[in-house]
């Protein structure tokens, strides 16, 4: 495969363009393989990459049973930060960070990762001293932020509302300087194409209908194109686990939802940062398109329809209109939704299960975007060898067992 | 938009309600002689499935009583809401 550069970019200019490799290959599924990723979003193609590059693992496939990218992948709003309060989850989201950092250079596709900063609000005085612990806790962790006060919010981003007398004042914000948004789908085509480079077999349109099991040991899947064999699994299916999990015979503390995002119409460059705000549940940045890229919250029931419900978009845009009085005649475009699997502390499950050879990586709720190469990296790692990683050994199923829970309801952007 | 029936008040416009989660969860009765397993499969592990699901609703802007429906998770579709304490209509059916 070529690599992309800038002579790749001069010789298909002169072809018109019309000369361009397809950036991965759609083969037929082989009979057996030495694992098998269930699950073909950016999570799901991470590990595949990592298992390739890092472990040496190429006889493998990712299983997904619409398009790459098409869940979740393609439906949030591409904000990425690292500023978690717990030891276990600022080591695991900082990694990922660090990832980020280098990951269009290693991957050799330009994933557009922006670091622009990213403001969490606060909007009353335990808002700010929860701010205020997060962030002392985030830098003797060796992640980087500070508090901020209304005025150097202001000063930051001239189109917001600090004025004091509204329901939800804005009082200061933490602010990542590290954090940003990345192209969503240029991820996930990204780690497609790097995986696909290594020999990964990445079907497509092959959805799992069972889990074969022998002796308590996985032997492989039944999907809608055949029997495929393989002594190692690893389940990254965000919203429907629990669909996986009940196939192999065992029960997740995972509930589904929708979550839905919104754009607007594109306008002219305005916001520089990310902006989100847990009390009043909205979140905003720009795309380069110029389109504003809003996050509202969950529905609270439990859903699989990949859509949300109006009265949720109301209350976003509400929030928006009043951070942002500017906004209220912008109209928006697109509106779509997800499907999240959300764990009681608002942090993933990743790792061995009930199941022998059988790895699942879920939970992440409401902000997996971020994650993405670090829990390829660390599922990776998990599924060659059998054991956790040191990273994510506390993210471990029985947790829910032992209670060593990590409460991350504060951090996490989207209360569940 | 959901139009939800209260068994009490009738039909009602979705946001007067909260979602409480899955319905006829039990809660163990001798719990001292409860595993730790068995407390994580009653506090957390749920069924969560694509399908037909029962859960309770709160009419919180409403008469602020606790009722279970029957919903389908994909469509989002109500088939049936009933007061708690009574058997499901579709388990009576059968």
């Amino acid at each position: 495969m070529s690599k992309y550069s800038i002579f790749s970019l001069v010789r298909n200019a002169i072809s018109y363009h019309e000369n361009w490799a397809a950036a991965w290959r759609s083969p037929e599924p082989k009979q057996e393989y030495d694992a098998l990723i269930i699950g073909g979003g950016g999570h799901g193609l991470a590990t595949a990459y990592y298992l390739a590059k890092e472990h040496g693992m190429t006889n493998i496939a990712v299983l997904e049973k619409g398009w790459i990218g098409g869940g979740n992948t393609g439906r949030n709003t591409t904000i990425v930060r690292s500023n978690y309060l717990w030891d276990e989850s600022a080591h695991l989201y900082e990694k990922s960070m660090q990832l980020w950092e280098g990951l269009s250079q290693d991957l050799n596709y330009n994933v557009m990762f922006s670091q622009r900063g990213v403001y969490n609000l606060g909007h009353n005085l335990q808002d700010m001293r929860d701010i205020q612990r997060r962030v002392n806790a985030n830098r003797l962790n060796g992640i980087d932020g500070h508090v901020v006060t209304p005025e150097q919010i202001k000063r930051a981003i001239p189109e917001i509302n600090i004025d004091q007398g509204c329901r939800y004042p804005i009082l200061g914000a933490s602010f990542q300087p590290r954090g940003g948004v990345a192209r969503h789908d240029a991820v996930a085509w990204g780690f497609a194409r790097g995986a696909d480079k290594y020999g990964v077999d990445i079907i497509q349109n092959c959805e799992v209908t069972a889990i074969r099991q022998e002796n308590g040991a996985v032997t492989g899947v039944e999907t809608t194109r055949g029997r495929i064999d393989a002594k190692k699994i690893g389940v990254v299916v965000a919203g429907h686990c629990s669909v996986l999990a009940e196939m192999a015979g065992f029960r997740m503390p995972i509930e589904s939802h929708p979550l839905q995002a919104l754009v607007s119409e594109p306008i002219k460059p305005i916001i520089n940062t990310v902006i989100m705000s847990n009390a009043v549940h909205g979140y905003i940045s720009q795309s380069d398109k110029g389109d504003l890229v809003i996050g509202a919250g969950i529905d609270s029931y439990n859903g699989y329809g990949q859509r949300g419900s109006f009265p949720t978009i109301e209350h976003t845009v509400a929030a928006i209109c009043e951070m942002f009085p500017i906004f209220k005649r912008v109209r928006m475009n697109r509106q779509w939704g997800g499907i999240v699997d959300t764990a009681p502390d608002a942090c993933p499950i990743i790792g061995n299960t009930p199941v022998k050879g059988l790895y699942f990586n879920c939970g992440w709720g409401t902000g997996g975007f971020k994650a993405t190469p670090g829990s390829g990296w660390v599922f990776a790692h998990n599924v060659a060898t059998g054991e956790p990683h040191e990273l994510n050994r506390p993210f471990s199923l029985d947790r829910f067992v032992t209670g060593f829970l990590i409460d991350e309801h504060g951090a996490a952007g989207v209360a569940h | 938009m959901f139009l939800i029936e209260c068994p009490w008040c009738g039909l009602r416009d979705e946001t007067e309600f909260s979602c409480a989660g899955e319905a006829h969860i039990a809660r163990p009765l001798e719990t001292e002689k409860l595993s730790d397993e068995e407390w994580a499969d009653y506090l957390f592990m749920r069924s969560n499935p694509k399908g037909a699901h029962r859960e309770q609703w709160l009419h919180a802007a409403g008469c602020r009583r606790y009722f279970n429906a029957e919903r389908d998770t994909v469509t989002y579709k109500i088939s049936t809401t009933y007061k708690i304490g009574e058997t499901p209509p579709s388990e009576g059916k059968k």
